[in-house]
């Protein structure tokens, strides 16, 4: 059980957020820069002090303003891995590892050296100085040092911010394993929404200092603010299924979704692994007969459930399919040739190679 | 060299490396505090620190007398208690000494606070290190190539403290003649100069090789320190 509940007030910004997760998994703070997740995240550690918290992590409180209760941040136990790594210079990676395991309380050492050393691939590391890691290296090393302090939660500030696309390549993966590995609930703090998709379990969409919306992320992607976050492009319908099945002949793997079927290509797809897809609104197309003669791979039934303003020209068109929701957008002139209108049958049309996908083997359930 | 030479060289050595003793606490606490603390009196503390260098010696020397001698405020107190006598002996010499080297050393000491990663001290917050484990395991470490350049150059001028040595505690041979004194008493001497340019020559490479070390271990440790 995760519960934050803070407020801070400065004079140009006012952060006030109430975060309640029953199982934490991994919990995305999303939202753009300056929206107030890193001042929350350091109020989360204790390196900042709030006007009014409340902070819990399984019935441990961290933080309690009524009742005066503050932990320092040095015995909270929470792990923070850093934009910027914050390896310490005079000591090589092993030296870096081993600070926060030594300082951890001896009775309770779940998270051990060798597997964390493995997981990471850090062996090649050890006696090397951080000046000599590459970036990706460098959060590795960090990502390590913060679980073998055996914390109760981990804080990650945009911990791939600083890479580029390859390098953050480097690192996610491994993010994937920790997640699935250790039960170490984490915090996980960024502006790019292909992160969150496919490391979240909890997403909180954060504004301006407050919570907009807050759920798993299939919610959160078909919540109407999240464009003015994302951009208009990134927009789409985030939904979980389980590849059924797997062709490798033809790249292609079929993945149940709600009572329908999708059909991407999906790299390494094993039935009956859990999957999570996006389908980006600009790339799904509706039509009011089932059209014929087409090289698109996905045709699902739907109902529309709503149409709201998406930007000057164009309506967002949400499609119940069945269990699950898809969003699509299209012009306003096509709305009104088509006459589409709430409660009416359309078909969606999407293709496989639109399909963005990512396993995702949640152990806390999604 | 004569006994009497080799004498003065032995006084500066010991007079100038214990008067860096007494000074390094003290200054890496007052370094910390100029640049950690936003203390009320900040202001100052600084130009207390920094007097020193803008005080004629003598003055140093007069008002550490003033304070120091057997009649001093302090001094009368220590030497009635303890039997403590800071005047006329090397441990007054290197006292005087440490005052004026002081500068020195906080300013070396500071810089180097100055280029210490706050955030470093934050993330071994996070992993469980308290205040004195943070300053013992991280700061420190990290502040050694401004303690140790602070430190050289404090010994190395503090090897040719005239002023407020001679106020404080006088000129006597074998205790507080050190380098400087001696270079000036031969100069009073009729046929002193040989003495005393021997004498400069020696003070002259002391200072010399000072600073030249203190340059290369500072390049040394930052080479270590990984910056």
């Amino acid at each position: 059980m995760l519960k934050i509940h803070a407020a801070k007030h400065r004079r140009d910004f006012t952060l006030d957020v109430a975060i309640d997760v029953p199982a934490p998994g991994i919990v995305a703070l999303f939202g753009r820069s300056g929206c107030g997740k890193t001042t929350l995240v350091n109020i989360i550690a204790g390196l900042l002090a709030a006007d009014s918290a409340r902070i819990e992590i399984d019935a441990v409180v961290l933080d309690d303003t009524r009742a005066r209760r503050h932990v320092a941040a040095e015995q909270r136990r929470i792990g923070y891995v850093f934009q910027d790594a914050r390896l310490f210079p005079h000591f090589d990676v092993r030296g870096n590892l081993r600070y926060g395991e030594r300082r951890a309380p001896a009775t309770d050492r779940r998270i051990e050296f060798d597997h964390v050393v493995e997981l990471l691939g850090l062996q090649a590391l050890l006696e090397r100085r951080p000046r000599e890691l590459s970036g990706g290296e460098k959060q590795r090393v960090a990502l390590g040092r913060a679980l073998l302090s055996q914390p109760r939660l981990l804080l990650l500030d945009e911990p791939l911010a600083s890479l580029d696309v390859a390098r953050r390549e480097e690192v996610l993966p491994y993010l994937e394993r920790l997640r699935d590995e250790f039960a170490v609930p984490m915090v996980y703090v960024s502006h790019q929404f292909d992160e969150v998709l496919r490391l979240a379990t909890h997403v909180v969409l954060m504004n301006r200092g407050r919570v907009v919306t807050q759920g798993d992320v299939g919610q959160v992607s078909l919540h109407p603010e999240l464009r003015t976050i994302v951009g208009l492009e990134a927009v789409g319908a985030v939904l979980s299924g389980t590849i059924v099945a797997a062709d490798p002949h033809t790249g292609l793997a079929a993945i149940a979704v709600g009572k329908g079927v999708l059909n991407a290509t999906l790299p390494d797809a094993r039935p009956g692994v859990p999957v999570r897809v996006q389908l980006l609104a600009r790339d799904v197309i509706l039509a009011i007969y089932p059209p014929e003669g087409l090289s698109v791979r996905n045709m699902l039934a739907g109902t529309i459930a709503s149409i709201v303003e998406d930007s000057v020209d164009t309506d967002l068109v949400s499609v119940d399919i069945g269990g699950a929701t898809v969003l699509s957008r299209v012009t306003r002139v096509a709305i009104q040739a088509l006459a589409l209108r709430p409660g009416m049958p359309v078909w969606i049309l999407i293709k496989a190679v639109s399909i963005r996908g990512h396993a995702f083997l949640a152990p806390h359930g999604v | 060299m004569s006994a009497a030479e080799l004498e003065a060289l032995r006084l500066s050595l010991s007079v100038a490396s214990r008067s860096v003793l007494f000074g390094l606490p003290f200054a890496v606490l007052a370094a910390w505090m100029l640049t950690r603390r936003r203390l009320a009196g900040g202001l100052v503390l600084d130009a207390l620190v920094h007097l020193p260098l803008v005080l004629p010696p003598v003055v140093v020397g007069y008002l550490l007398l003033l304070l120091l001698g057997t009649r001093g405020v302090i001094g009368g107190w220590l030497y009635d208690s303890f039997g403590i006598q800071l005047i006329f002996t090397g441990t007054g010499a290197a006292l005087a000494t440490a005052v004026m080297t002081f500068p020195l050393l906080v300013r070396a000491i500071r810089i180097s606070l100055e280029g210490v990663d706050q955030g470093l001290e934050d993330a071994a917050r996070t992993l469980g290190a308290g205040p004195w484990d943070r300053f013992i395991s991280i700061t420190l470490p990290l502040m050694l190539p401004g303690i140790l350049a602070g430190a050289v150059t404090a010994f190395a001028a503090g090897l040719g403290e005239f002023g407020a040595v001679i106020t404080f505690v006088s000129n006597i041979p074998g205790e507080t003649r050190t380098l400087p004194l001696a270079l000036y008493t031969a100069l009073q001497m009729p046929g002193g100069e040989a003495l005393a340019a021997r004498l400069a020559t020696i003070s002259l490479s002391l200072g010399l090789f000072g600073l030249l070390a203190a340059e290369l271990i500072a390049r040394r440790l930052r080479r270590v320190l990984g910056r």
